[in-house]
């Protein structure tokens, strides 16, 4: 059975040069100033929700005692969790040789780097008083404490740098030779000047591209470990406590299973407006669409499995208050959550066993904006929820946001798409050099018809 | 003295190819012929190309080992030895031993690979002496196409078997077209 193409309608390397490179160099559409204008609201007022935190104190959040960690470590985690999605597209699907990725990888990597920063912002501001937060550093001299390195939460600090710096490098990388393209393009002083810097002097000669490739192969090599190492990491925040609902040896993959869900959520969430929006049809096909529904249907249901998994555990291990807990989270007063996250991480994206249903943008649509509520209600769930109701009946409490947790949490999502709405505006969307080098004609061996100079040449050699 | 009368240095001949696999089939030619100091600049790498072009495998894999040692030995002395020697924090009761080690494991990890990361990305740029502002190619206006969709050839000056009309004949006669001598910039 044939490959279908990866590009439709044979079209030529020149148009999809055009195509990509010229979204940098037209003027910016009426729909993109309306979107960047709210975003970029929202985006602003959440810095003033965290000036405000940081001024006044952590009270201003809805956090009480049995749930010290509320809607900002939820956000943390559900950021991260988004994240995972590009470094799987841009590292795994790399080294297995799918070659589909490229026509998806630079935006999804794009979208790792925005969904890690807005996640960085929460373990810093949940921290309380921030101008001490000097004493996790390293510095034995001021009171002869070493930083706790057997920690979790100080393993996690290294996890999640080294993601977002691996995964710059990655995409950065990446980047070059396709700025390079827009730098041979550009016409005005400005964007010359810039795309000049930003490209590095990109030649594109094999002696370079040698390197390149084995550069690229390596980080995809590292990420690959990377990123199933990051939400670990994150999942031994709470694995290594011990807190039931927390304290679970299934936390590591069930949460890596769950981060590449939601994240493969937010791809399509992105990916399908820009894809109507730039016109890109011919570059990210309905096949593409097609297999990354396959995804999230594969990762839905191992989430699907945990789920279940953790109940049984929680019956076979005996510990009654383990037991108590996971019914609690279906059962007790924050049972919508527990429904919330089920039917939106496992049984929509169900769905997609059906072929029309991975081929109909509404379809599709609707399964990733319930994946996406699904993965944040899991998060709430597994932290708050698990801790609403801890030990002792008599501190039992419910958990109330205030207009700073959500405005705040809004902010982060404002973020995230101002910096991906400026990411679309100004850099090449798709991988242009990735995407040409993956058309028939790329292949050194592609059989069409060569000068008959060249030809008539080596026959005479044989 | 008028700008003409100086006398430019040759920095080398460009040729343009059709295709991916015309560049392919010209590049063994030009491997077969001798050359050392030459380049393939195509819009996206080619598979095969360094045997093509006679190459060996990029060094920079071995490089980035290094890299990655180094980040685990960092790991080693920022982490471990501090904690479980110098420095001895108990927390919870633990042992603070050698026997500990495990639980350094991720930092170790972690380190590990921010380092070889840093190498492979930095390594990259090292090798290919960039970046840099400018280059004699950027002068030649039909190279701006060699991110869009042209394949071409350069043989530089600086190679020992570079003769200026033998080489610009060569490269026409393994199909090259608009075969150009280019110059130095300055």
């Amino acid at each position: 059975m044939p490959r279908p193409a990866m590009v439709e309608n044979n079209r030529s390397m020149h148009w999809i040069t055009n195509l990509l490179a010229g979204i940098p160099e037209r003027k910016a559409p009426l729909w993109w100033w309306v979107a960047i204008a709210v975003t970029g609201s929202f985006a602003t007022f959440g810095v003033f929700c965290i000036i405000y935190l940081l001024w006044t104190g952590v009270g201003v959040w809805g956090n009480n005692l049995p749930m010290a960690w509320a809607w900002g470590i939820t956000n943390f985690v559900f950021w991260i969790g988004i994240g995972h999605a590009g470094t799987l597209i841009s590292a795994i699907l790399f080294l297995c040789r799918q070659k589909w990725r490229t026509a998806v990888n630079r935006s999804a990597e794009a979208m790792t780097l925005f969904a890690v920063m807005c996640a960085a912002i929460f373990p810093a501001i949940h921290v309380g008083r921030i101008w001490m937060i000097w004493f996790v550093a390293p510095v034995p001299v001021p009171n002869w404490i070493w930083p706790n390195f057997r920690s979790p939460l100080l393993w996690d600090v290294f996890a999640v740098s080294t993601y977002f710096t691996v995964s710059f490098f990655f995409w950065y990388l990446g980047l070059v030779p396709d700025v390079a393209t827009v730098r041979d393009r550009a016409r005005g002083r400005v964007a010359k000047f810039c795309y000049g810097l930003l490209a590095l002097g990109w030649r594109g000669g094999h002696r370079q591209w040698r390197h390149y490739e084995m550069s690229y192969l390596i980080l995809a090599g590292i990420s690959t470990p990377l990123v199933l190492s990051v939400h670990s990491t994150v999942s031994f925040d709470f694995a290594t406590s011990l807190i039931p609902g927390w304290h679970t040896t299934i936390f590591p993959p069930y949460f890596v299973a769950g981060a590449i869900f939601g994240g493969f959520a937010m791809v399509l969430t992105l990916l399908i407006p820009s894809r109507a929006l730039f016109k890109l049809h011919d570059v990210i096909t309905w096949n593409h669409i097609d297999v990354m529904c396959k995804i999230t249907l594969l990762t839905g249901s191992m989430v699907g499995y945990s789920y279940r998994m953790e109940f049984f555990v929680a019956y076979y291990g005996a510990d009654p208050f383990e037991r108590y807990i996971f019914l609690n989270h279906y059962f007790g007063p924050y049972w919508w959550v527990g429904y919330g996250m089920f039917i939106g991480n496992v049984l929509m994206p169900q769905l997609f066993w059906v072929r029309a249903f991975r081929r109909n943008v509404w379809t599709v649509y609707l399964v990733a904006m319930c994946a996406n509520a699904g993965m944040w209600f899991e998060r709430f769930a597994i932290i708050a929820v698990s801790l609403h109701r801890d030990f002792l009946p008599s501190s039992w409490q419910m958990y109330y946001p205030t207009w700073v947790d959500i405005f705040t949490f809004a902010g982060t999502i404002g973020l995230f798409l101002t910096l991906f709405l400026l990411f679309i505006r100004f850099l090449p969307t798709v991988a242009m050099s990735e995407v040409k080098s993956v058309l028939p004609e790329a292949d050194p061996h592609h059989y069409e018809p060569l000068p008959a100079k060249i030809v008539a040449m080596e026959e005479t050699q044989a | 003295m008028s700008a003409a009368a100086v006398k430019k240095r040759t920095f080398g001949v460009i040729a343009e190819f059709g295709s991916a696999a015309e560049l392919y089939r010209a590049a063994e030619r030009v491997r077969d012929q001798g050359y050392r100091f030459w380049d393939a600049h195509s819009p996206f790498p080619i598979h095969g190309m360094n045997e093509a072009m006679g190459l060996k495998k990029s060094p920079l894999g071995y490089i980035i080992f290094w890299g990655g040692f180094l980040g685990f030995l960092t790991a080693v002395l920022l982490e471990y030895i501090p904690t479980s020697f110098l420095f001895p924090l108990i927390v919870h009761g633990k042992p603070v031993d050698f026997f500990t080690v495990p639980a350094f494991f991720p930092i170790m990890f972690e380190l590990t690979i921010l380092f070889a990361g840093f190498t492979a990305f930095f390594g990259v740029f090292v090798m290919n002496r960039l970046p840099r502002l400018h280059h004699p190619l950027f002068d030649y206006a039909p190279f701006a196409r060699v991110t869009d969709d042209a394949f071409f050839i350069v043989i530089e000056s600086g190679d020992p078997k570079f003769a200026e009309a033998g080489t610009s004949e060569f490269l026409e006669e393994i199909g090259g077209r608009g075969v150009t001598v280019l110059y130095e910039s300055d």
